[in-house]
């Protein structure tokens, strides 16, 4: 197994966010966590990347576990987190945002320019003056340039205009189908189901269900995501 | 590069600075070849302030100790080679200013890394609380050392050499120094815009951020404080051979208030901000100092209406706003 997360627990001060998760993601395969909102889905990905350590249970990536690693650590061994909420760096260039964190591999500038043709298009401007899409393009190429085993993504179409939407969930599907392994949370389930391999569904902090995409019901979508 | 307005200004800065002395002595002045000397060392050691405060966001208000341990390399180094008193381990005192500058190079590097090590485990106030105290415990070391002059200082009786250059010409010095500025500046740019300093911006903006695609921060933020260190180091060298004289004061905390006030008044993490600010702060020390003894007063209010009015500093009202903020 790539990541391997088993039976974490974790806390925000006092009160306790995760109840114990369990998740898996093969080589090449494609995760979505789901879930209503607050039933731990962020926590779980900021568990995993130990910026929000878990208390009990294990994370392993590639087979080594994370426990005592800093969040620059657990990066380094293969997750490109692209964050919820497009977060770039906004007072650099779109250019330095990528290359500020490259590491060599597969993914090379040219690769992400030709995945997101807009971030050639504005390399030279600050990221801050980018619309949501492109920051958003701009956040997952950041992650690639990274060359991950496995990229996280957390909300990345949340509150873009649907047009938008559709150049990054192509850009998923692109990434799906050169076998990377991938993470996704995110709330469309149309666009969703179609890109995932298996469904994890978190439900007050712990997994609650878990099957392939043909086997969640509407029944099911009823109980675990309806609101 | 582009002819932007900032390299415009950049450039008439840079020229500017060469002419003044130039012109002076055309006009068998040398004073104000002194003075530009002096804007252009205060520049260096700004610059390399620069790159820790104004692009890695490390307010650092120790960089006192480095610009005095470069002077003291400089002066001890002379007082060797003048005695002819061997140094530690059997090493030689020398008068040539290259050696000179590898060596305050080296040392304000090395006590850089370990300032920095210790220091860039906090941050914020702390950061800069702890930098102070790092300084203060410099200065405290050179005042209690009477081998090197203690409180009074120490001379360098004749300015040290380089070859082909005669130093005490004070224009010949002034392009030793415009040049080593020079190479300075370009190498804040080269770093600046270098994956780098792409880093260690992005560390600035966000730790967390930084950290989730495998940067570490303190790491990065290390190897800037000790190439800034060593940049102030070198400037302090130069200073030391200006003046002739080296003392305390050059490690003093007011010393490292005045980097960063250079800094603020030209326009921080801006490129010729030290520079600009340099050429300012001399100036206001000059026409000031000339009418009253409490210049520093208002220099003090300039300072606030810079930081209330013009953020940006000089250049962030001659060249507009920064790119990178």
């Amino acid at each position: 197994m790539l990541l391997d997360v088993s039976g974490i627990q974790a806390f925000y001060g006092a009160s306790q966010a995760l109840f114990g998760v369990d998740l898996a993601v093969a080589e090449g395969e494609a995760v979505a966590l789901m879930g209503r909102n607050g039933m731990g889905k962020t926590t779980t990905i900021r568990a995993i990347c130990n910026l929000n350590p878990p208390k009990s249970g294990a994370v392993k990536i590639a087979g080594v576990d994370t426990k005592g690693r800093r969040p620059h650590h657990v990066a380094k061994l293969g997750i490109g987190l692209v964050p919820e909420g497009r977060r770039c760096f906004p007072n650099l260039t779109v250019h330095e945002n990528l290359v500020a964190a490259a590491r060599s591999g597969p993914w090379t500038l040219e690769r992400v320019n030709t995945l997101f043709p807009r971030l050639q298009e504005r390399h030279a401007q600050m990221a801050r003056s980018l619309s949501g899409g492109e920051q958003q393009m701009l956040a997952i190429g950041r992650a690639l340039m990274t060359n991950p085993k496995l990229l996280i993504l957390d909300e990345a179409t949340e509150g873009l205009a649907p047009v938008i939407r559709q150049d990054i969930w192509k850009a998923i599907r692109q990434l799906k189908a050169e076998g990377l392994s991938i993470l996704v949370v995110d709330k469309t389930l149309s666009e969703l189901l179609p890109v995932a391999d298996r469904c994890v569904i978190l439900e007050n902090g712990k997994s609650a269900w878990s099957g392939r995409p043909a086997d969640l019901t509407t029944e099911l979508q009823d109980r675990y995501l309806g609101v | 590069m582009l002819l932007t307005r900032e390299n415009l200004v950049n450039l008439i800065l840079a020229l500017g600075l060469l002419a003044v002395p130039l012109a002076a002595n055309a006009l068998g002045q040398p004073f104000y070849i002194t003075l530009a000397t002096r804007v252009a060392i205060l520049a260096l050691a700004a610059t390399g302030l620069n790159l820790a405060l104004g692009v890695g966001g490390l307010v650092s208000f120790g960089h006192a100790a480095f610009f005095g341990i470069g002077g003291y390399a400089a002066g001890i180094l002379a007082a060797h080679n003048f005695s002819g008193d061997p140094l530690f381990f059997g090493f030689s005192g020398t008068n040539q200013m290259w050696i000179i500058w590898i060596v305050a190079v080296a040392m304000a590097g090395l006590v850089g890394l370990v300032i920095g090590a210790i220091s860039l485990r906090t941050s914020g106030v702390y950061f800069i609380m702890i930098t102070l105290a790092f300084a203060q415990m410099v200065y405290y070391f050179a005042v209690s050392w009477p081998a090197y002059g203690g409180e009074d200082g120490l001379s360098i009786l004749v300015r040290n050499q380089f070859p082909g250059v005669m130093t005490m010409v004070p224009l010949n010095y002034f392009l030793i120094c415009y040049v080593i500025l020079l190479l300075g500046i370009a190498l804040f740019a080269v770093i600046r815009a270098s994956r780098f300093g792409a880093a260690l911006q992005a560390a600035r903006q966000n730790e967390v951020r930084v950290a989730t695609v495998g940067i570490q921060p303190y790491r990065i933020r290390l190897t800037a404080f000790v190439i800034s260190a060593a940049l102030t180091g070198l400037a302090g060298a130069l200073f030391a051979d200006l003046n002739r004289f080296v003392s305390p004061s050059m490690l003093s905390w007011h010393m490292s208030g005045e980097l960063i006030v250079l800094i603020i008044l030209g326009g921080t993490g801006r490129l010729f901000g030290p520079l600009a600010g340099a050429a300012l702060y001399v100036a206001f020390e000059y026409a000031l100092g000339g009418l009253t003894e409490r210049w520093q007063f208002f220099l003090g209010l300039i300072l606030l209406l810079v930081v209330l009015f013009a953020r940006g500093g000089l250049l962030g009202v001659l060249a507009g706003k920064a790119r990178h903020g």
